[in-house]
């Protein structure tokens, strides 16, 4: 059973605790937005045999939406953060790279220091 | 009970001990006791008789194992259902058989051998009610088609209604349905009694209030389809090449080359992108993006018991449906997970989610012991319905997003894939399921429509 720890109340919370928002740092496309940006935004998917982070809500805990970095192809969970961030910060890249050395983000490092 | 499906007459029975048969001998193959030639016989009633009287030592192979040629005209990967039907049909009807059908595992033993069986057309939405009723009906003429039985069993289906919502909703499937020409009805608690003999209609949380009724729906034996198609592709001419796995897309001014693979590069004039849960991933190797996720699916069988259930019952509210096996196991399954997930295990929770449901429905299985529990990886749309498309690469074609309710669709699905992959634009059974649906604002609504589990 998947156990995320929620970064605002640090429960550890199983899933049924939680409930699953899907892929998370999806730049969110205005009004100006083309037809191909909004497709892009609304349906078109990484859907990465890997590394994954993704939205989860604490649903029947503290009810607010955090992140998780996660291994879709062997459930390893690499850690939990606050979801007010445009890229995964660096403890979460860091712990990525010690479990998958081959792993290397999709954004440019200086992106990445959001706290 | 179950079994009344194979009454029919007596060559569909010759042709189910001739699919026996056949994999006898292909467990005798593999300990190599057996050359290595395509088949070149019909499988028949007289076929068993010859045998049996020499100790069947004269079964071939039903498929060839050929080591894969330099270039073809068509590759198709994935040697699913879809993959093989789509290669089949490239064969039957179009005349294209320079085909290869390259599997990264073994032949059906992803989603087409991990699913509850279940064959249905009863949806909302006119496109998807054409294409999964084409399906349907080439399900009912398979066995002869193929010359392999594949134990079609239209023993009839019923989605439950167990709130006023589905009531409405099912009732509205029926007048579109028969405006669609696929033959629904609408069942009162007494006549889904009738047919259900061990429902029980009063649950206490969600009592049971009618039925969608179809009468052809039903089940068929998952890994025979892909092995008849195999056998009918491997007869054409085709190349059906096993673990052999993708691991690149050669392109050349935004048109498909090659694809690179554990056995080395293979050169083609179009590629069939066929796979199910990698879909993304074969479509990253290629350069574009799919609107799919890949969640996990699971399903789990009883013990053996005697027949109790004739009908196969699908109840979306609670997320659970279950039909009879002909060796008697209760086959049960429940909803997806609800995050990305490659493992082909799912989560404990939607065991139990999915059989305390059941156990309300139907009181007598509360004690039956489950025998085996497994997971696919299911390739979910935004708007649950599948896409088969042409692609941002020249050549290049995908059949995908069939979600939980793939095996249904199998012969249809080949049927249109391979008229989109023969003539570069879709027909009309698969014009409207197009990657274009998603940036136009399309949608072919299954989500809506169909509840939950579709």
């Amino acid at each position: 059973m998947l156990i995320l720890t929620c970064p605002y109340c640090g429960v550890n919370a199983e899933e049924t605790e939680l409930h699953p928002g899907g892929e998370a740092h999806l730049a969110r496309i205005g009004p100006n937005g083309t037809d191909e940006d909004f497709e892009s935004y609304l349906f078109a998917r990484k859907n990465a045999k890997g590394v994954h982070f993704e939205r989860w809500r604490h649903a029947y805990g503290c009810g607010k939406w955090f992140l998780a970095a996660r291994c879709t192809a062997t459930l390893q969970v690499f850690g939990t953060y606050r979801a007010q961030t445009p890229h995964p910060p660096a403890d979460i890249v860091d712990a990525i790279r010690k479990a998958r050395p081959d792993w290397t983000p999709d954004w440019t490092p200086a992106e990445g220091i959001a706290e | 009970m179950s079994h009344v499906a194979f009454r029919r007459d007596l060559p569909q029975a010759a042709l189910r001990v001739g699919a026996v048969a056949a994999m006898v001998q292909a467990t005798r193959s593999l300990r190599g006791t057996m050359p290595d030639t395509p088949r070149a016989r019909r499988y028949s009633v007289f076929a068993i008789a010859r045998e049996a009287l020499r100790q069947h030592k004269g079964w071939t192979r039903a498929w060839a194992s050929p080591e894969p040629k330099s270039r073809y005209k068509v590759i198709v990967v994935g040697a699913g259902g879809h993959g093989l039907a789509t290669a089949y049909y490239l064969g039957k009807n179009f005349g294209i058989t320079d085909v290869a059908v390259i599997e990264k595992g073994w032949l059906g033993g992803g989603n087409t051998g991990r699913n509850t069986t279940i064959i249905r057309s009863n949806y909302l939405q006119d496109p998807s009610a054409a294409l999964y009723e084409k399906a349907r009906s080439l399900y009912e003429g398979l066995s002869q088609d193929l010359n392999y039985n594949i134990m079609f069993s239209p023993r009839g289906l019923i989605m439950l209604a167990q709130t006023e919502h589905e009531i409405r909703g099912y009732k509205r499937t029926v007048y579109a349905n028969n405006l669609q020409g696929v033959q629904t009805e609408w069942l009162d608690p007494q006549q889904l009694k009738a047919k259900v003999p061990i429902i029980n209609l009063d649950g206490p949380r969600y009592p049971v209030l009618g039925g969608l009724y179809q009468a052809r729906g039903g089940t068929a034996r998952h890994d025979a389809v892909a092995w008849g198609y195999a056998r009918a592709c491997s007869d054409m001419g085709m190349h059906i090449i096993q673990n052999c796995e993708v691991t690149g897309v050669e392109t050349e001014a935004g048109q498909v080359r090659a694809v690179n693979t554990s056995k080395g590069r293979i050169g083609c004039d179009k590629l069939a992108i066929v796979v199910a849960g990698h879909s993304s991933q074969l479509a990253a190797m290629a350069g574009f993006r799919l609107p799919i996720e890949s969640v996990a699916l699971q399903a789990l069988v009883s013990e053996p018991i005697k027949p109790c259930m004739d009908v196969v019952v699908m109840a979306n509210t609670v997320h659970g449906y279950m039909s009879q096996s002909d060796k008697g196991e209760m086959v049960i399954g429940g909803g997806t997970d609800g995050f990305n997930n490659f493992t082909q295990r799912g989560s404990w929770q939607h065991v139990e989610e999915t059989v305390r449901a059941l156990i309300e429905t139907f009181p007598m299985i509360s004690r039956l012991k489950m025998l085996r529990q497994w997971g696919g990886i299911v390739d979910m749309t935004g708007d649950r319905s599948p896409i088969l498309s042409s692609t941002p690469v020249g050549g290049i074609f995908v059949n995908c997003g069939w979600g939980t309710g793939g095996f249904k669709a199998i012969p249809g699905s080949g049927w249109a894939m391979a008229e989109l992959v023969a003539k570069g634009t879709p027909g009309p059974l698969a014009a409207d399921f197009g990657l274009n649906r998603f940036r136009e604002g399309r949608f072919i609504d299954e989500s809506v429509a169909a509840g939950v589990a579709h």
